[in-house]
């Protein structure tokens, strides 16, 4: 279906579900995202995409099926050719090729800006404060809060906030980041300014991202393709052209002429 | 003759430099075990959200267990039960520490489990996508945030030990209470020697508790409510 089938994948979901209790919101999922891939998920709420998300970032325990990420399996190890539950030191490891801004920033409010940037670097990554910061002030510059860098996360717009939480993910350098819902908190006027700042990290294009969204108009300027879930499945996945000008299934074009009514 | 209302400075006069001596046993022994207190409620509030269930679990029922019991029984378990038990001998001071500060770490347990309860689920999250460890997690994440709310009621908690102190006299410590039961018994006259325990403990307390309600109204402040 897509053209780069030579290409070995970055994140790789087979066969994933997910339960709660009784109710299962993902039920059996296979997913490909190549190295520096844009995707957009988009799909009714519900359908199970924010979850896809936060199975990847190890946020949430699939109930079955396997996640690879760059080769590794994720959530399990191989022992003697059977799968097992991977421990914390594993998770660890391949946790450090991930990254993930949030609907509601989640920002350390107890941090000035420059340290919510710099600290999981120096932290996990062993960084010097000084070359933290010099990256730091990089990203800062980037998504164009340097002049914010001293500032309390409370002192900031919820764009801002935002921002920053993009440039705090950035710095860890992870090979895909998952976007969930990053603009669904923001007042409308603000969401521009954060939208703008992730087409232009995906216009750099090295990092793979997984973009769970509701900007339809996003997601079709900025993906390379994306993927209908409903229900707990991928309904219909393709470039954004054809999901959005030639939708095959009804599900999709009920969703997208519902969609395009309430805009 | 048997008019025990009438004061008598000379007696008063006899004890109360030991008292004061004492008072110095009773305030060591209130920080000590107020440190033992914090201590180990932080190490217990934080054992009840271990990953593993089984250790979340044990650390809830011991909170249960110490909260359910009398600090006068499990004082006298430490300090006369232990030597027999266990073969472990412990000065009154020491045994009294570990009795009243383990006794409280479970009342403080739950002063930092509101604290921590607080902290918003996302903070956790966006630890855990920055990859932080768990320790990590809580040391620069989730506890500098969860603890400074908490300050006035901290302190309320070291008031109300030092208030309990009194009770590590069953297992014959010498602090002030220890001093009046002491002479008490020996002349018959309670009147003087217990007054002068209540005078004191009103000293302390009360200047401590308006500082505590003068760090909260600080605080309230700073956090703009």
């Amino acid at each position: 279906m897509n053209m780069r089938s030579d290409e070995k994948p970055i994140v790789r979901y087979r066969n994933i579900r997910k339960s709660y209790g009784d109710l299962e919101v993902i039920k059996g999922i296979d997913l490909d995202i190549f190295p520096a891939e844009k995707i957009a998920v988009i799909g009714p709420s519900g359908s199970g995409k924010t979850t896809l998300g936060r199975m990847l970032m190890t946020l949430e325990e699939p109930s079955s099926g396997t996640i690879e990420v760059d080769g590794e399996l994720l959530w399990h190890k191989k022992v003697n050719g059977k799968l097992v539950r991977a421990d914390e030191k594993h998770l660890h490891k391949i946790r450090g090729k991930i990254g993930m801004v949030f609907q509601h920033f989640n920002l350390f409010p107890h941090m000035t800006i420059l340290r919510n940037v710099t600290e999981a670097p120096v932290r996990v990554k062993g960084m010097s404060r000084k070359e933290a910061e010099k990256i730091g002030m990089e990203m800062l510059d980037k998504v164009g809060l340097i002049d914010k860098k001293d500032n309390y996360p409370s002192q900031l717009s919820g764009g801002q906030k935002q921002r920053v939480a993009i440039a705090r993910a950035l710095v860890m350098d992870p090979k895909v980041m998952v976007f969930d819902e990053v603009t669904s908190a923001l007042d409308p006027e603000l969401v521009g300014e954060v939208l703008n700042v992730i087409k232009e990290i995906a216009r750099e294009g090295k990092m793979a991202m997984m973009l769970i969204t509701h900007e339809m108009d996003f997601a079709r300027e900025v993906a390379d393709r994306v993927i209908f879930t409903a229900d707990g499945r991928i309904v219909e996945e393709g470039p954004p052209e054809q999901i959005f000008e030639h939708p095959k299934s009804e599900r999709l074009q009920n969703f997208l002429s519902r969609f395009m009514a309430k805009v | 003759m048997w008019n025990r209302l009438d004061w008598d400075w000379d007696y008063t006069m006899q004890f109360l430099p030991h008292m004061f001596s004492a008072l110095k046993v009773t305030i060591a022994v209130t920080f000590a075990s107020f440190a033992v207190a914090l201590i180990g409620g932080l190490l217990l509030a934080m054992l009840r959200r271990a990953r593993y269930k089984g250790i979340a679990y044990l650390a809830g029922a011991f909170v249960e267990f110490i909260r359910s019991t009398p600090l006068i029984v499990q004082a006298f378990f430490i300090f006369y039960v232990f030597p027999i038990s266990f073969n472990l001998v412990l000065s009154p001071f020491t045994a009294g520490v570990i009795a009243l500060g383990i006794h409280y770490s479970t009342y403080l347990s739950e002063v930092y489990r509101s604290g921590i309860d607080a902290v918003d689920k996302g903070q956790w999250e966006a630890a855990k996508a920055l990859n932080f460890s768990r320790m990590q997690t809580w040391m620069r994440i989730i506890l500098p945030q969860a603890i400074p709310p908490l300050i006035p009621v901290l302190g309320n908690y070291l008031i109300v030990m030092f208030k309990e102190t009194p009770i590590l006299s069953a297992i014959t410590l010498m602090e002030i209470m220890g001093v009046a039961k002491q002479f008490g018994s020996a002349s018959w006259r309670f009147l003087e020697p217990v007054t002068m325990v209540g005078l004191l403990f009103l000293l302390l307390s009360y200047p401590s508790s308006l500082l505590v309600r003068y760090a909260e109204t600080r605080l309230n402040r700073q956090r703009g409510s």
